[in-house]
């Protein structure tokens, strides 16, 4: 049962924002559970080489190129992805951007445009993904939360905004989707070192803060978010929903 | 990814029914080897290791009444020595004890509820500390509540309570031993069909049933992914000072 319960064969998972960081490692940790995964991103050549590199260790993954704040671009992509892969069974929605800005200097354009790509992407690719999902009556979905969901910093305030609507438009999901059996729950990440962070951790002093910060005293690797992903993912997750798992090294719980 | 729980140590305290002897079918099935806590269900605990013990598995039984001082660590320590060492420890026994108005508690009732359900689980972890570090880590899964996080039904004011109180020790601890390399999170049930509720009214059951999002109540079942999850490093050795809700979205905490 306990393998079973985690097995993710014969699933189609979409995983927004995959050719890099934290949704390359989600997506790659999905296909050696057993699901084939659809790759996605905006740069069409990062894309394919992305793809080459899952093939290359064997997992099953098709490139699909598409902007996930275009509403008609999505809902052409997930039409296309449903009719040639099959219909999608996990949604991963990962796709997100930093600018990073204190709000007195900030233009709306720029606080606009990361409210747009980090949280109402969600609710287009989400919906779009769902109306398969109710249809065929089950499915799951992960949104990609962060610490931001909870608690702030300085410069990052669209990406706070944008994050802590995350988490309660999670809720939403599972408040309208759950009758359909679709389980939406969501994953924030603490301090993990990938190129959206490359000025936080290549910053000494805020290095040596996250180290003395994090109970686990050290910053997450993005393979570390897979069990998570897998976990949500899975049966073994078919009661939970509208929930975010913190994976954090416990720096949420200290104080 | 649930390798790494092959031949882990698991005690789970409460485990002869319900959430708990589910969990232990789980953790047995996954390959570790399990220590089952019980107190007054002596059957079913030999129903579940039984069960365990028909498939291949390891299962120990300890006996102990927690709410009685000194118990929790006597009951840890039996496991330990059957398990030979501790990497897992499932603080699980725990009970509502019963319904009654806040204005009708007694002394009595409130000290029983908090023995079992706070100070059975501060004690069994004392007891434990030492030998997940013998271990070089380890895992602490406490069983939290969605009353733990709302504020408890009709009559269950001081269950409530004390589960808040189990959320916010999970937070504390998890601060405390990561150093040590434990991980302390929770998991924090909703309304589970399970002979916790043998003396909530059908009507009241019905009334939960509907209020949850999913439009069931959970099966015991339901929870096991969650602790092989928390208790296994590969899947959420990054995680700690969590509580996990499994509660078909029934409050959106």
């Amino acid at each position: 049962m306990s393998t079973s319960l985690f097995d993710l064969t014969g699933k189609v998972a979409l995983v927004t924002g995959s050719t890099s960081g934290l949704g390359q490692a989600i997506a790659g940790g999905l296909a050696e559970a057993g699901a084939a995964i659809i790759v996605n991103g905006r740069n069409a050549e990062r894309l394919e080489a992305s793809v080459a590199s899952f093939r290359k260790r064997g997992l099953k993954a098709e490139g699909y190129a598409f902007d996930v704040t275009s509403e008609p671009a999505v809902v052409e992509a997930i039409a296309n992805i449903e009719r040639e892969v099959g219909p999608i069974g996990i949604l991963v929605n990962n796709a997100g951007i930093q600018r990073r800005q204190p709000l007195v200097e900030m233009s709306t354009a720029a606080f606009e445009e990361v409210i747009k790509t980090n949280l109402t992407s969600l609710f287009i690719v989400g919906r779009t993904v769902a109306k398969g999902m109710i249809a065929r009556k089950g499915g799951k979905i992960i949104n990609i939360a962060s610490l931001a969901s909870e608690v702030a910093r300085r410069t990052i305030g669209p990406y706070t905004a944008a994050k802590g609507g995350v988490r309660q438009l999670t809720k939403t999901m599972c408040v309208e989707w759950a009758e359909h059996n679709i389980q939406t729950n969501a994953i924030g990440p603490g301090y993990f070192r990938t190129e959206l962070n490359r000025a936080l951790w290549s910053d000494q002093k805020f290095n040596e803060w996250v180290e003395a910060r994090t109970p686990a005293a050290r910053w997450g690797l993005p393979e570390e978010l897979i069990g998570a992903a897998v976990f949500l993912s899975s049966a073994a997750s078919d009661f939970m929903n509208g929930q975010t798992i913190y994976v954090d090294g416990g720096l949420l719980a200290s104080m | 990814m649930l390798d790494d729980l092959v031949e882990k140590r698991v005690l789970i305290t409460g485990g002869s029914t319900g959430i708990g002897a589910a969990a232990a079918k789980a953790f047995a099935q996954a390959g570790a080897a399990v220590a089952l806590h019980f107190n007054a269900s002596g059957r079913e605990a030999d129903t579940v290791a039984a069960a365990i013990r028909d498939q291949g598995g390891t299962c120990h039984l300890v006996k102990g009444d927690l709410i009685q001082r000194g118990e929790p660590k006597r009951v840890v320590q039996a496991a330990v020595q059957a398990l030979g060492g501790l990497d897992v420890l499932v603080n699980n026994a725990g009970s509502l004890v019963r319904r009654t108005p806040f204005e009708d508690l007694s002394d009595e009732l409130i000290d029983k509820i908090f023995d079992l359900n706070v100070r059975s689980v501060i004690a069994a972890t004392q007891a434990a500390i030492p030998y997940l570090e013998e271990a070089g880590g380890g895992t602490i899964i406490n069983v939290g509540s969605i009353a733990g996080t709302g504020s408890g039904g009709p009559g269950a004011s001081i269950y409530g309570a004390s589960k808040g109180f189990i959320h916010n020790l999970t937070r504390h601890l998890a601060g405390l031993l990561a150093s040590k390399n434990i991980r302390v999170n929770a998991v924090a049930p909703g309304v589970i069909a399970t002979p916790f509720h043998a003396a909530t009214p059908p009507e009241r059951m019905e009334a939960m049933r509907q209020s949850v999002p999913m439009g069931r109540v959970g099966k015991a079942e339901d929870c096991a992914g969650t602790f092989l999850f928390l208790a296994s490093n590969a899947m959420s050795g990054y995680i700690t000072g969590q509580t996990i809700h499994v509660n078909g979205g029934q409050l959106m905490a």
